[in-house]
């Protein structure tokens, strides 16, 4: 039985990432600001899934109620951090208030969560990191800059941190999903659309990783040549 | 902790994996090593202010899981290693706790002097060996190791320490406990006096389990120390099969094998393999077919080569042969072992142990290694020992084997519990709440609340173990 941290676990990926470990018979710490959705989360999974109210854009209460998690399962495995926002930034595009959102949540807020977890596990010579990134974050296409680069930040992040700990027995899972069907994407339309229970399978499976996994193979065909194509001809390109 | 005060919040710096010696499980934990009885108390203090429970550990040789616990502040004593006298006339050794088994016999073997009672290994230190009362292959003519112990230092969870002899009775209950009431600081103990670093050592083979048994009951009476070992592969006429080692202490005076670098164990076997390398080897026939292939061929040299003579053997040799391999836990990873250890009364010892061999074969778990040894009982609290037998297992744990394992020993237990045997904690990783009720009964189990509400008024001491057998409980 393994003992996993999710932040941002009342919707979409994190949510049902939460129900499929509960239900593997794993114990599962499930945060969000939403505490009502947790409720929720926690009626269907009484035995296994312990819930936590918590606002990301506190980063300072994270170390407090790190060490309050961990002495209520028992200790601690594995963080998922799946906390992310993309408002719609079409209307406004260089409105600062969405961006500083973005930054807030995709990057301080994962900071803070996953450092904090980085120091537990690297002296405890184990553990599971797992950051949701995103496709988005390969290249700076035109529509999203900020969104692009919270998770472009993100992927550089996880790469330094497995870095530095793969070597102390820490594993550091980066996943880059490409459009997934949760709350986030909703009312967009995108191409090659996952379900959210569908990305959550695969993530949880792969969880211990420890390496950079894109959710389908075609996405990692695809990625792979945006990803090398140059910066002349990639501003050229209508995507 | 050299001498600085403690920051009152957790530190990340001292927080690490903790494993019994068997590594099939681990918790993480606070460790911290104070070397002197104030610093123990700061720790004590840290627990209270960030409300963790404290975790008692010593060298941290039981093989299960009582010697950590998740989340907790462990008190690791290993650093309180002074001895603090030596009297080379009455034998009378004092040290703090940490001091461990090596330490004792390497400070006294010169003057002629041995530990009363050795583990199979000579690492476990003072603290945990008597939190847990060990005893040795001379349990049934010397008891075990808080027999022979004059006085203790202990520490209360409130920080207070009290002195106890044989005289108290609560002696009886702090020796045994498994940590779960105090912690020991200093002990003074009385050492056993030796003319030789050599030991006479008589090897003959048994066929199976009568013959087992018979040379048990020859020698219990005129040896110094028992100790058989047995194929937990041979089934039929050959169940029980194995070689059986008595040894006595020499009568005549011999200084020169007093010597302490006549009793350390060479580093190369065969005059130029490493030892350390050795378990990398063991690894190799650390499954069934290899371990049947071992137990066989140990089985056979036993029965041919070495057979109905005597030799002599040093002290350390003969004592502590689960040091002759360093590591050698290694090769059952990486899901560890489990260390099974049982005691039954002497009437039903063959029956309950053979019982639990064919159980073993039945479920294709065959133990690696079998040891019989001979008991006496005690009057200790949580007291292992009886009138009997016990029969110590070595079971290799997998991710696919765990579940049946577990089950397997369950079926053990019931055994042992039916003919009135008991268990000993630091070798226990199977137990449930209802075996320890049954083992200890209504008496017992009132006494050890009485006594942990005196000593331990709100529960801080604890190890996962404790937890599993229902002795203490997580505060809500």
């Amino acid at each position: 039985m393994e003992k996993i941290v999710i932040v941002g676990a009342s919707s979409g990926i994190g949510a049902d990432l939460a129900r499929i470990l509960a239900k593997e018979g794993h114990k599962v710490a499930a945060l969000a600001r939403r505490f009502d959705r947790l409720e929720e989360l926690r009626s269907e999974y009484p035995n296994n899934i312990f819930i936590y109210e918590h606002d990301v854009l506190q980063p300072e209460t994270v170390p407090d109620l790190m060490l309050q998690i961990g002495k209520d399962m028992d200790g601690i495995d594995t963080l998922i951090y799946s906390s992310g926002v993309m408002p719609d930034v079409s209307k406004d595009p260089y409105g600062f208030a969405n961006d500083k959102a973005m930054v807030d949540v995709n990057i301080t807020g994962a900071i803070a969560w996953i450092n904090e977890a980085a120091k537990r596990f690297e002296a405890a010579g184990r553990g599971t990191i797992v950051g949701i990134g995103s496709v988005a974050g390969v290249r700076g296409r035109g529509a999203q800059p900020v969104y692009n680069a919270s998770k472009g930040f993100l992927h550089i992040y996880l790469e330094s941190l497995r870095n530095r700990i793969a070597k102390k027995g820490v594993k550091v899972t980066t996943v880059k999903p490409g459009p997934v069907d949760t709350e986030m994407t909703k009312g967009l339309s995108m191409p090659m659309m996952m379900p959210s229970r569908t990305a959550a399978e695969i993530i949880a499976k792969n969880r211990h990783c420890g390496n950079e996994i894109y959710l389908s193979f075609k996405l990692k065909v695809i990625f792979f040549i945006l990803r090398n194509i140059p910066s002349f001809l990639f501003r050229r390109l209508k995507i | 902790m050299s001498g600085r005060s403690l920051p009152i919040e957790l530190d990340y710096g001292y927080f690490e994996t903790v494993q019994g010696y068997g590594q099939s499980t681990y918790g993480q934990s606070w460790v911290y090593r104070p070397a002197r009885v104030d610093e123990i108390r700061e720790v004590l203090q840290l627990a209270k202010q960030n409300g963790r429970r404290v975790c008692l550990r010593g060298s941290g040789r039981s093989y299960g899981d009582a010697n950590y616990l998740e989340e907790s502040i462990t008190i690791d004593i290993t650093r309180m290693d002074r001895i603090l006298s030596w009297d080379r006339t009455t034998g009378i050794l004092e040290a703090e706790a940490g001091v461990t088994i090596e330490d004792m016999w390497r400070h006294v073997l010169e003057d002629g002097y041995w530990p009363p009672v050795v583990t199979g290994t000579m690492y476990p230190c003072l603290g945990g060996a008597l939190g847990m009362n060990v005893h040795g292959k001379n349990n049934y003519c010397r008891g075990t190791l808080g027999e022979h112990v004059l006085e203790i230092d202990v520490l209360n969870a409130n920080g207070e320490l009290k002195t106890l002899t044989p005289r108290d009775e609560e002696f009886f209950a702090i020796v045994s406990s498994a940590g779960l009431l105090g912690i020991i600081t200093r002990v003074k103990i009385q050492m056993h006096a030796v003319n030789s670093g050599d030991l006479k050592v008589w090897a003959e083979s048994a066929d199976d389990w009568r013959e087992q048994f018979e040379l048990f009951e020859k020698f219990e009476h005129n040896s110094d120390y028992m100790v058989s070992w047995v194929d937990c592969f041979g089934r039929g006429a050959q169940a029980g099969r194995g070689l059986f080692h008595a040894a006595w202490y020499k009568e005549t005076l011999d200084p020169k094998s007093l010597k302490e670098e006549k009793q350390d164990l060479p580093s190369l076997i065969l005059g130029f393999f490493p030892k350390s390398m050795l378990w990398k080897i063991l690894k190799k026939f650390c499954n069934r077919t290899g371990m049947r292939f071992v137990n066989w061929a140990k089985y056979v040299s036993g029965s041919t080569l070495g057979n109905n003579k005597m030799h002599d053997q040093s002290l350390v040799a003969f004592s502590f042969l689960l040091d002759y391999v360093p590591d050698w836990r290694r090769a059952y990873e990486p899901g560890g072992f489990i260390q099974y250890q049982t005691f039954v009364p002497k009437e039903h010892a063959r029956r309950v142990f053979s019982r639990q061999v064919e159980l073993q074969q039945e479920a294709k778990l065959e133990s690696f290694l079998g040891v019989l040894k001979r008991h006496r009982p005690d009057n200790f609290l949580f007291s292992h020992a009886v009138d009997g037998y016990s029969f110590a297992l070595d079971f290799k744990v997998t991710q696919k084997n765990r579940e049946r394992l577990w089950k397997l020993a369950h079926q053990m237990n019931d055994l042992v519990l039916e003919a009135g045997g008991r268990f000993y904690l630091a070798k226990d990783s199977t137990l449930r709440p209802e075996d320890v009720a049954q083992w200890l009964g209504p008496e017992k189990m009132a006494r050890y609340k009485a006594l942990k509400s005196e000593w331990d008024p709100e529960g801080i001491f604890a190890t996962a173990q404790s937890d599993r057998l229902g002795l203490t409980h997580r505060p809500r």
